[in-house]
């Protein structure tokens, strides 16, 4: 029964308030897109035992939509804020740094941004 | 035998005695006594039959570990199975009986097995009962569910109530002994909301049977002290008899309250389960003393020594007149000095180790007891109850030295902290050689959401076994004599429950089994009620050792929740009978009620299936209803449709992202039917959208699927197209609808009067806002039923009225309400699909022959890359046709239609499968839709459909429209 902050409400939501919502920062490809392209939007999730991003709705509360990083084996959480963005803010980005040195920034369905 | 003594007794009240029944035998017992107690104060030392074979059981522990002594509890309506004697208050009244024997408990037929244990080791189910096959259902299956099973299911629906409630704190405190009411006072001194669960009934653990002085008081003196100061504070909570099943992510802590168990019938809840969500839990759980392993320590009399203690402090029990104690460690000599105060025999302690110089050991030798170091039991003498000990040397194979006779043997094999809640969550162990034990490693403790550490454990749960934080060492042993051989550890129990060996154990080892998890369940180890608090340990040392291993490197199974095992009844709290879940009405369910509607769940909503009259069955009801409908004129209450509202400048455009047609072309005032995919392709939702204004449009959804589909839309406004302005509203319930339907809809309508509904003002699939009989209304003239059809939305509080006066202007024309059985009829009778019937998530609306309502030239949709996926796009998918059987018969809901051959499991091979089939009481015949490979191109082909008694039923491929196939019906 996890907590998070709704970054709209400002409220600590217990996961009963709470639908899930899967990957964060995906790219959707449509139409005209290869079939590679279109299986790695669909099916591969990263799944990842350690840092992840997710998304969240806050249903039984404001109804937004929001995104939030966490720790899928600790389930630490790192930070949640608004969807209306393409990566993870700064902020979030540099606690993740300072909580788990080792992590290699990745959020984006290519992969492209891990090293 | 065992007895109550003349004085003593620091829990009992003397004066207040209750009467209690035990396998309907009268038992006298005193207000404080725990059941176990009052057994045993009444020299009941049997008190239950081991699982497999049936073994003698008597009590061996004090607290919620114990293994043997549980009893079914109450009778009838108030019957419990499974209940520990050991945790339950006496009271007048009780009655209890034993389980897992027949026919009686001191004559059971079932411990034949235990003459043949040598043949039933560990795995014995596995290994015999695979063949012959059919033996297994008929032959040995319902043998082993006659002897399995402790306890009986209640057959009655509980009488008590129980409920829910939640708390929320700073610091959540486990165990109220003296390491947990210091760590409340600790916490509440800074200024933290406390609350302190204890799972008995009073404060203290075990410092008062244990301890003398705390903090250099007295101890009842410092624990009245420290209760009264509690209790004096705003901050601190102090809940007894609750029992922290478990911690859960982010500080959710799950707790039972047994409220009322022991005054049952008071008229409180039996239980009250406590969802607490804290910033911390410190737990002061305290520690499980272990079982020795020696052959026959099973037999009623042998105890630990610890409960003996209890048992004699608390209660004033004596266990028999003569005990003997084997240890490996100090704490057990305070048993023999406890009984020699209390004027019983102790002959021997038997220790383990060799050289013994402690504190306690000194007193008990300057007290005249006899302490046999070095020495360990043999085995144990005696059946139903011990009669006496062989003694051997420790370092020996058991060769008998001493012959002891007694009645009770009084064991510690060590103790193991209770790390369990620590556990739950993830929180690490480390293996302690000092006291021989796991013990929390504060490295590596569960955490909470912001990374701190969530359960911190404190005495003797973080291993502190001793007050004065100078525990004496504890060596392990972990079978006694260490040579012990083959014929000793056979009689060796490590789970008393489950009847679990040392041999066993050794077996699994040899039978190649590594995983501690393995070797559990092939064994059952640590499977029973008790879950392994008892003895998993001396199991993981047994496994370690045979398997050359260190027993860190073993490590222990996983701890779950619960604690203890939580009534059913308390999980499911008030969600019983009526108030089971929430449910959804329209504005209308009263007079359908009134009308006698028979209802069906849809999602929570209950909506009416049919209106049956006296003397009709269901199907009779529905097929009046449907050609009531059809020649005349039916009232459907269509208020749980979903109606969501999409409004802003961009919302044309957002809804030809969502539907597979084109919405942003359709002209206010008019009404389009609409599809919608999931990114996959598949078809997630139907129905049709009405153009408001400009910039405005009113989304109907199936009835399941108003809030998922809401849902969807603003999963994509937000996440996807955020620049996009749209705004979305579900106002599902804001509105209550009535489909008017049938050749009589519009005179039914204009006799309400007040708005024109003439085919040349409101032609069909138009709108138009208006009023009907007084009432606001908005007219949707479309029809999912193939007739002449309207259905109006009036606001909610107006639904009933309506519905009333359609009703009252309907009698003229012959007018019934109909159900969703009759809608589902008649839908099918035209062949328009219905969402989770020819649709099950794996159907594209390409299969079910909609390519109408796919829009060839947007660019794009939600589903239509996922839709040009080659094998969505294969030639070769089953797709939707009709089907009406040769013989009139209704082809059987689910059944596939087969094709020649089989697979390779031997199946018969399939070439599609009905979605729907109904008898049509217009068409008098059984009519289907289905999906078919090739379907379309089949018309006029004779396939079959299995049945499910065996056999076909034959049915010739068709279109799918049943009925008025030009569409005469509903234009007019």
């Amino acid at each position: 029964m996890l907590t998070l902050e709704c970054p709209y409400c400002g409220l600590m939501a217990d996961e009963t308030e709470l639908s899930p919502g899967y990957e964060a920062h995906l790219k959707r490809f449509g139409p005209a897109s290869s079939p590679e392209e279109f299986e790695a939007y669909m099916f591969a999730r990263k799944n990842p035992k350690g840092v992840h991003f997710e998304r969240w709705r806050h249903s039984y509360g404001c109804g937004k939509w929001f995104l939030a990083a966490r720790c899928t084996a600790t389930l630490e959480v790192f930070g949640t804020y608004p969807a209306q963005v393409g990566e993870p803010p700064a902020d979030i980005i540099a606690k993740i740094q300072a909580r788990r040195p080792e992590w290699k920034a990745g959020w984006q369905p290519d992969g492209k941004d891990t090293k | 035998m065992s007895t109550r003594l003349a004085k003593g007794g620091r829990l009992i009240d003397r004066t207040a005695a209750v009467e209690f029944t035990f396998n309907g035998k009268r038992m006298k017992g005193f207000a404080g006594d725990s059941l176990a107690a009052g057994l045993l104060a009444n020299d009941q030392m049997l008190v239950g039959r081991s699982f497999k074979y049936h073994r003698p059981r008597g009590i061996v522990a004090s607290g919620p570990e114990e293994p043997n002594a549980l009893v079914n509890l109450g009778r009838e309506a108030r019957l419990e199975p499974n209940q520990r004697t050991t945790t339950t208050e006496l009271f007048d009244g009780l009655e209890a009986t034993s389980q897992n024997h027949w026919p009686s408990l001191e004559f059971d037929v079932g411990v034949i097995n235990n003459y043949a244990a040598r043949f039933m080791p560990a795995g014995f189910y596995y290994k015999t009962f695979i063949h012959p096959r059919p033996f297994w259902k008929h032959v040995f299956e319902p043998i082993i569910r006659r002897a399995a099973g402790l306890g009986k299911a209640p057959t009655q629906g509980d009488a008590d109530r129980y409920e829910h409630a939640y708390a929320f704190c700073d610091v959540l405190v486990v165990g109220a002994g003296v390491a947990g009411l210091l760590a409340a006072k600790a916490a509440a001194d800074t200024g933290a909301r406390v609350i302190l669960l204890e799972q008995a009934p009073v404060l203290g653990g075990r410092a008062p049977v244990d301890d003398a002085q705390v903090q250099g008081k007295p101890v009842e003196a410092w624990l009245s002290a420290m209760e009264a100061d509690l209790a004096a504070r705003d901050n601190v909570t102090v809940r007894l008899r609750t029992c922290a099943a478990g911690v859960y992510d982010h500080g959710y802590v799950l707790a039972d309250e047994r409220v009322a168990d022991h005054t049952p019938g008071d008229g409180r809840p039996k239980h009250r389960l406590w969802r607490i969500r804290t910033a911390k839990v410190i737990t002061a759980t305290g520690a499980i003393e272990r079982p020795l392993s020696f052959a026959g320590n099973d037999i009623p009399g042998v105890m630990l020594a610890g409960a003996v203690r209890d048992f004699a402090v608390n209660f004033a029990v004596s266990p028999g007149d003569r005990t003997v104690v084997v240890t490996n460690n100090d704490s057990a000599y305070q048993t023999a000095l406890v009984l020699k105060a209390a004027g019983l025999e102790v002959p021997a302690i038997l220790d383990a180790r060799d050289v013994v110089t402690g504190a306690l050991p000194e007193a008990a030798r300057k007290a005249g007891i006899r302490v046999l170091t070095g020495h360990a039991i043999a085995s144990v003498k005696g059946g139903k109850r011990v009669t006496g000990v062989s003694v051997c040397l420790q370092a020996g194979e058991g060769a008998v030295t001493e012959e002891i006779a007694c009645e009770a043997v009084a064991m510690s094999g060590g103790w193991s902290p209770v790390v369990h809640l620590y556990s739950h969550c993830g929180g690490k162990l480390n293996w302690d050689n000092g006291i021989s034990a796991f013990v929390p490693d504060p490295m590596r403790p569960p955490l909470n959401h912001d990374g701190s550490a969530m359960v911190e454990c404190v005495g003797a749960a973080n291993g502190d076994l001793d007050l004065s934080g100078t525990a004496p060492a504890i060596p392990p042993v972990w079978v006694m004599p260490q040579g012990a051989p083959i014929k000793l550890r056979l009689k060796m129990w490590l789970d008393y429950q489950n009847d679990v060996k040392v041999s066993d154990v050794q077996l699994a080892a040899r039978e190649g089994y590594m995983s501690v998890e393995h070797t559990k369940r092939y064994t059952t180890l640590g499977m029973a009620t008790d879950q392994g608090k008892l003895s998993n340990i001396n199991g993981l040392a047994i496994l370690a050792d045979a398997l050359g291993s260190e027993i860190p490197q073993v490590g222990t199974t996983t701890f779950r929740p619960p604690y203890t095992p939580v009534t059913i009844g308390a999980l499911a709290g008030e969600s019983r009978g009526d108030i089971f879940q929430p449910l959804r009405r329209t504005p209308m369910h009263e007079a359908h009620e009134r009308a006698g509607a028979y209802f069906e769940p849809v999602g929570l909503w209950r909506r009416p299936y049919t209106f049956p009259r006296a003397g009709e069955t269901h199907e009779q009801a529905v097929h009046r209803e449907v050609v009531n409908t059809r020649t005349n004129v039916g009232l459907l209450d269509a208020s749980t449709l979903g109606k969501i509202v999409v409004k802003g400048p961009d919302a044309g455009r957002f809804l030809d992202m969502l539907y597979t047609g084109v919405m942003s072309t359709l002209p206010v005032g008019k009404c389009r039917y609409g599809l919608m995919c999931n990114e996959q392709g598949f078809l997630s939702d139907d129905g049709v959208v009405a153009r408001i204004d400009e910039d405005t449009w009113l989304c109907h959804t199936t009835s399941s699927g108003a809030d998922r589909i809401h849902g969807w839309m603003e999963d994509w406004l937000q996440c996807e197209w955020w620049d996009w302005q749209v705004f979305t509203a579900n106002v599902t319930e804001q509105y209550a609808q009535v489909a008017v339907v049938g050749p009589n809809a519009r005179k039914l309508l204009e006799t309400l009067g007040g708005m024109d509904v003439s085919k040349e003002t409101l032609p069909f699939m138009q709108w138009a806002d208006g009023t009907l009989g007084g009432f606001p209304c908005r007219v949707y003239r479309i029809s999912f039923s193939g007739e002449l059809s309207y259905e109006i939305a009036v606001p909610a509080s107006h639904g009933a009225a309506f519905w009333a006066a359609c009703t009252q202007a309907g009698k003229a024309f012959g007018a019934m309400p109909y159900g969703t059985e009759g809608l589902h009829v008649l839908r099918a009778e035209k062949g328009f699909i219905m969402i989770g019937d020819e649709t099950d998530g794996t159907v594209i609306p390409q299969d079910l022959g909609l390519d109408w309502a796919i829009s060839k030239k947007k660019a794009d949709y939600l589903g239509k890359r996922g839709q040009e996926r080659s094998y969505l796009a294969s030639p070769d998918r089953w797709k939707l046709v009709g089907f009406e059987t040769l013989d009139g018969s209704v082809v059987p809901d689910g059944a596939y239609i087969i094709a020649d051959g089989t697979n390779a499991n031997g199946q018969r091979n399939t070439q599609g499968r009905v979605t729907s089939t109904y008898y049509s009481p217009t068409l008098k015949r059984g009519i289907a839709m289905g999906l078919l490979k090739h379907g379309p191109t089949r018309m006029g082909d004779v396939v079959e459909f299995n049945t499910v008694q065996g056999g076909t039923v034959k049915a010739r491929v068709r279109d799918t429209m049943f009925y008025d196939k030009d569409g005469e019906k509903q234009n007019v």
